[in-house]
């Protein structure tokens, strides 16, 4: 199976509004998919959908092959890490870990108490106690133990410090380093997603704006900077994404798999910031959007 | 699961089992000296029983707590089940393990079902301490306070037998229903308390007079039988039109649900004619003309027509109505897992 998940038409509305339309996004097997977009843009929305904490409204979903609500749902090959890492305030952290083995029949109890352990928590303390680091590494703990096929977390690190933050994504990634898990992660940081994973999903407004592996992303994006230009004049293999100008100079962010030999401009690499950013500024402009679609 | 739902459950279990567990431990000491009591004191027992501070104060507690304890389940432990975990986002972590919500709401449901149908059982331990009391009832003994209502009466009848039982089950199942819908811990348990007392009102109010057909009897008026007369001064000095006249059955302990006279036409009699306050000469004043009264009114067709529930039906109507709130508790459980199923964030 080359995708560990997949949507068409995704749609899921609450009374008239719709959190998420027309969602149509493929993410493949294997990697560490970083799920970016503004506030309200629908991740949340479709996590939870992929997770079956909600029914779509319109369209399908599935998950490792499955309807996620559905009676056929792989419930314990997906974990799960919710908004604000919850967790039993009164339950002790041993507490937490008997409930996840109690519940998923592929828990694997050796690497729970391991994890803990290693960082360094009192299985006796209550949950309630723990700081908002520990929580989360908990609550990761308990996503990971359960020994997923695919993991997902939505904003697992949004209300944490950037030290705790740093070491949870690190914690992540070593994770997934060891168990070969696929993961989707959200976050409306552009910088916890460059830290922690190979693959870029840009949702906004419902829709995918751009999805690849960020290196090649990266590779093939470009600023280019000389002297000033119309977008007309452009080559047919280079699609810009923004173009700014003055009287004498135009900047251009422009995506071509081909190199770029024309010596009139100055060629600079992008950030992953500037490229997120870049899509997220081109979702407003309704004609960038034929250009991504081809893309993907 | 339920190792899940037990770690959640067993403080409230236990202090709430707890405290039932002290009550029952009372009941038991008392039970057999209130038996004793009846044993020895005959036709006196209510005399000396109301006299007995004590166990007046297990009497009117326990019977107490026992209306009380559905109430209690259905806040405590019912309200906040799925309420609360909604609220803390807990159930973003429980319903995204392996198990099925519908699962762990099967295993909720059906441990906290087992501890709330186990403290309605307090219910039989009230029946068989009251023994003695429905005994001397029975006997057509009586006091003049509620000590000697019988267990029939709507007053008593869902404090004693199964139907706290039936009662405890469904208040629990409305405190998971209304905590599905309403969200929020603190205003599912107020919802839920409102909730159960209304059920707690409605039954003996609307239900328990329709579980069986009541007996009928059909009887002429006579001094011995007329228990009860209600009246209004008339028109001239120390005279009385009677309205109504009630009478008795001959079967202690039955719950009268209709008492009404009808004359010689079939008419429910509104008032009496002037001659019948002649029949209501208080005791120790009747003579020849009393008498004479109860003839006439045999003589000109006024019949009583009287509908009750004999003391021997109690078990049978108890069945009925514990099978009847049971029913309805299941109906409602079927809900909350139609419910769980739909989105809930």
């Amino acid at each position: 199976m080359s995708n560990v998940l997949e949507a068409r038409g995704l749609g899921k509305k609450y009374g008239r509004r719709w959190a998420l339309s027309d969602c149509t996004l493929e993410i493949p097997t294997g990697r560490v998919v970083g799920l970016v977009g503004p506030n309200g843009a629908g991740k949340s929305t479709f996590l939870n959908l992929a997770v079956g904490m909600l029914t779509p409204s319109a369209g399908e979903i599935a998950v490792l092959g499955a309807r996620p609500t559905g009676g056929e749902a792989r419930r314990d090959k997906v974990g799960f890490v919710g908004q604000d890492t919850p967790t039993y305030a009164g339950l002790s952290v041993g507490d937490h870990l008997r409930l996840g083995a109690h519940l998923n029949p592929g828990w694997d109890d050796s690497l729970a108490t391991g994890r803990i352990a290693g960082l360094g928590l009192d299985p006796g303390q209550r949950a309630g106690r723990l700081s908002g680091g520990q929580r989360a590494q908990l609550a990761l703990t308990l996503g990971i133990a359960k020994r997923p096929e695919l993991l997902l977390l939505d904003e697992p690190v949004a209300s944490l410090d950037p030290l705790a933050r740093r070491e949870f994504l690190q914690d992540l990634m070593e994770a997934v380093a060891e168990q070969e898990l696929s993961v989707v992660l959200s976050s409306h940081l552009v910088s916890d997603v460059e830290r922690a994973c190979d693959y870029l999903v840009v949702l906004v407004d419902s829709r995918v704006q751009v999805a690849g592996d960020i290196e090649h992303l990266l590779s093939t994006h470009h600023r280019l900077t000389g002297p000033r230009r119309e977008p007309e004049t452009m080559p047919g293999d280079q699609h810009v994404l923004t173009a700014s100008h003055t009287d004498r100079q135009s900047t251009y962010l422009v995506r071509t798999d081909q190199p770029i030999h024309d010596p009139a401009w100055e060629v600079s690499a992008l950030t992953l910031e500037d490229l997120v950013l870049a899509y997220m500024r081109g979702a407003t402009d309704a004609t960038a959007r034929p250009a991504l679609e081809a893309l993907r | 699961m339920i190792w899940l739902t037990w770690r959640q459950f067993r403080v409230s279990a236990l202090v709430l089992m707890g405290a039932l567990a002290a009550g029952v431990v009372v009941l038991a000491v008392t039970g057999p000296q209130l038996a004793d009591l009846w044993l020895s004191a005959g036709e006196r027992f209510f005399a000396e029983l109301s006299d007995d501070r004590g166990k007046t104060a297990v009497f009117y507690t326990g019977t107490w707590i026992v209306y009380a304890l559905p109430a209690v389940v259905g806040a405590f432990w019912g309200a906040p089940m799925v309420a609360r975990e909604l609220e803390a986002g807990t159930s973003r972590l429980v319903w995204t393990q392996s198990v099925t919500r519908t699962r762990w709401l099967a295993t909720k449901l059906g441990v906290t079902g087992a501890g709330a149908a186990a403290a309605g059982l307090v219910g039989l331990a009230l029946t068989w301490w009251c023994g003695p009391i429905d005994d001397a009832v029975a006997k057509g003994y009586s006091d003049p306070g509620l000590l000697s209502v019988p267990r029939l009466w709507p007053q008593l009848f869902s404090a004693r037998g199964l139907v706290p039982l039936g009662m405890t089950v469904l208040a629990l199942v409305i405190g998971v229903t209304v905590g599905l819908l309403v969200r929020r811990s603190i205003a599912a348990m107020a919802v839920t308390l409102v909730a159960v007392v209304a059920v707690q009102l409605m039954l003996p109010l609307l239900v328990q007079s329709h579980l069986m057909a009541p007996e009928k009897l059909t009887t002429t008026i006579t001094q011995e039988r007329l228990t009860e007369f209600t009246g209004r001064p008339g028109i001239a000095p120390d005279q009385m039109v009677v309205e109504r006249m009630e009478v008795s059955v001959d079967s202690p302990g039955a719950w009268i649900t209709s008492n009404l006279t009808y004359d010689s036409s079939g008419k429910v009699v509104e008032t009496f004619p002037s001659w019948v306050a002649e029949c209501a000469s208080p005791p120790g004043q009747q003579d020849a003309g009393t008498e004479a009264c109860f003839d006439r009114l045999e003589a000109e067709g006024y019949r009583q027509h009287v509908e009750y529930h004999p003391a021997s039906r109690f078990w049978t109507m108890q069945l009925i109505e514990t099978g009847l709130l049971l029913g309805v508790a299941a109906g409602l459980a079927g809900f909350c897992f139609w419910r769980i199923r739909r989105d809930l964030t």
